[in-house]
């Protein structure tokens, strides 16, 4: 599985993961559907941003970094947005996206091949 | 009258067994080792200014049978190019009678004495792969090995595995481009240097032999025989590693199959199964139970489901911590 796969991957399944957290949050666990919608989206750009770096440059604190930077910036955007009651979550919203971010960089800089073509046999 | 010495005898004797190299382009350095058909000498080429290994006839053989052998084992190689196998650069024969052909000087060790310094399963089946793909060729021109064993293969110092010895190799059939494009020339000399090994001569070695070739039923060898010395390459280089999964032990079993349709169809499927296995998938030769799939599930997505996990622990965390 090449590194932009491999990101996209386990991005778009911590996004899963991560939106559906929401349950918790009885406030809105009636936009439940939407949230985990929008959370596994934002996991696979996250994903594949994070896994296209890895692919260029090769170093795990910079993956690390970089992976940090997308997800909190990703999660701002998302915590930015006007809602409803006019409150913003930013700090539950990007500590989870900046998890997310941090796990895939790591991931795509440790694993993942560097070719564009997925080396697993079929 | 002075007697010579047993040490000027054994001397002198070293001396005439050695090969006339006068007005040839080589060199003999030293001795590297013999087999049943002749010497192999590290040798220089003057020409080129390199190392080559010599293999030459111990006599210049009068009935000219051993001579054809030799060649024919040059014209086969020839025939095979081949990363993994060792490239022959010349042939001919030397002013005192001896047949000869030069090949590459491969400086490595052979598998049999390296096996005690490889490491993990995985690098040696890796090896084992690239000897696979060496016989998938030579299968694919037309050429049965037949004495595929560890003393025949070896390893380069930059990890190069190379497949040796074709003496008693098979010729199955000439290979359509090659027929079409090998000059007339070629061919006579391949002809004349064909030897046919009669039905129930036994060549080969005891342990890595396939049964019908140890009953001596050459008329039915094909590359199954081969696959199953491959199966018993794969067998020894399981020996002293950690023990083998059980995939891997089934795919030795299934090349070594008693009866020839059991076996792999060809080296490259072997080599296929063998691949499908260091990637973490099914392999042909070992059908799996709901428990042994979910095990090698959870062996090849290990570090996703470990991060998945780490993720979800400290997700909680920080619900915990947000509802504080």
């Amino acid at each position: 599985m090449n590194k932009i796969v491999y990101g996209l991957v386990l991005g778009g399944i911590l996004g899963i993961f991560d939106g559906l957290t929401a349950w918790f949050t009885p406030a809105v666990r009636s936009q439940l559907l939407g949230i985990v919608v929008g959370s596994t989206f934002k996991g696979i750009i996250a994903g594949v941003l994070i896994g296209f770096f890895a692919r260029k440059v090769n170093s795990l604190p910079l993956g690390v970094l970089f992976g940090l930077g997308v997800g909190l910036l990703l999660a701002f955007g998302v915590a930015a947005m006007p809602s409803t009651t006019g409150e913003h979550y930013y700090l539950q919203i990007m500590l989870p996206g900046g998890l997310v971010g941090l796990i895939v960089g790591y991931a795509t800089q440790k694993y993942g091949s560097r070719s564009p073509a997925s080396s697993v046999r079929t | 009258m002075n007697w010579l010495s047993d040490d000027a005898i054994t001397r002198l004797q070293a001396a005439s067994a050695l090969p006339d190299l006068a007005g040839t382009r080589y060199r003999i350095i030293q001795r590297i080792g013999s087999g049943g058909m002749g010497t192999v000498y590290l040798a220089e080429d003057a020409t080129l200014g390199r190392r080559v290994a010599l293999k030459i006839l111990d006599f210049p053989d009068a009935s000219g049978e051993l001579a054809a052998r030799l060649l024919r084992e040059a014209h086969i190689l020839a025939r095979l190019e081949h990363p993994g196998i060792v490239p022959v650069h010349d042939a001919g024969t030397l002013p005192d009678g001896r047949v000869f052909y030069a090949m590459k000087f491969v400086e490595g060790q052979r598998l049999d004495r390296l096996i005690v310094s490889m490491g993990a399963v995985s690098d040696r089946l890796r090896v084992f792969q690239r000897i696979c793909d060496a016989v998938a060729f030579a299968h694919a021109r037309g050429i049965l090995h037949r004495d595929l064993k560890p003393d025949n293969i070896m390893i380069g110092p930059f990890g190069e595995v190379l497949v040796m010895d074709w003496g008693i190799a098979k010729i199955l059939h000439q290979p359509p481009e090659s027929a079409a494009e090998s000059s007339r020339v070629a061919r006579d000399a391949m002809a004349r240097s064909a030897v046919k090994t009669g039905h129930g001569t036994i060549l080969g070695t005891p342990g890595y032999m396939a049964p019908e070739q140890a009953r001596g039923d050459v008329e039915r060898l094909d590359e199954r025989a081969d696959i199953y010395s491959l199966g018993a390459i794969l067998q020894f280089l399981l020996i002293g590693s950690a023990p083998a999964a059980r995939a891997v032990v089934a795919i030795a079993r299934m090349a070594m199959a008693e009866n020839p349709a059991g076996r792999y169809a060809s080296a490259s499927r072997l080599s296929e199964d063998i691949a499908l296995f260091l990637d973490g998938l099914p392999v042909s030769a070992y059908p799996e139970n709901i428990f042994q799939k979910a095990a090698r599930w959870g062996s090849r997505y290990q570090l996703a489901i470990v991060l998945v996990l780490t993720y979800l622990v400290l997700r909680a965390v920080l619900l915990i911590w947000f509802r504080r």
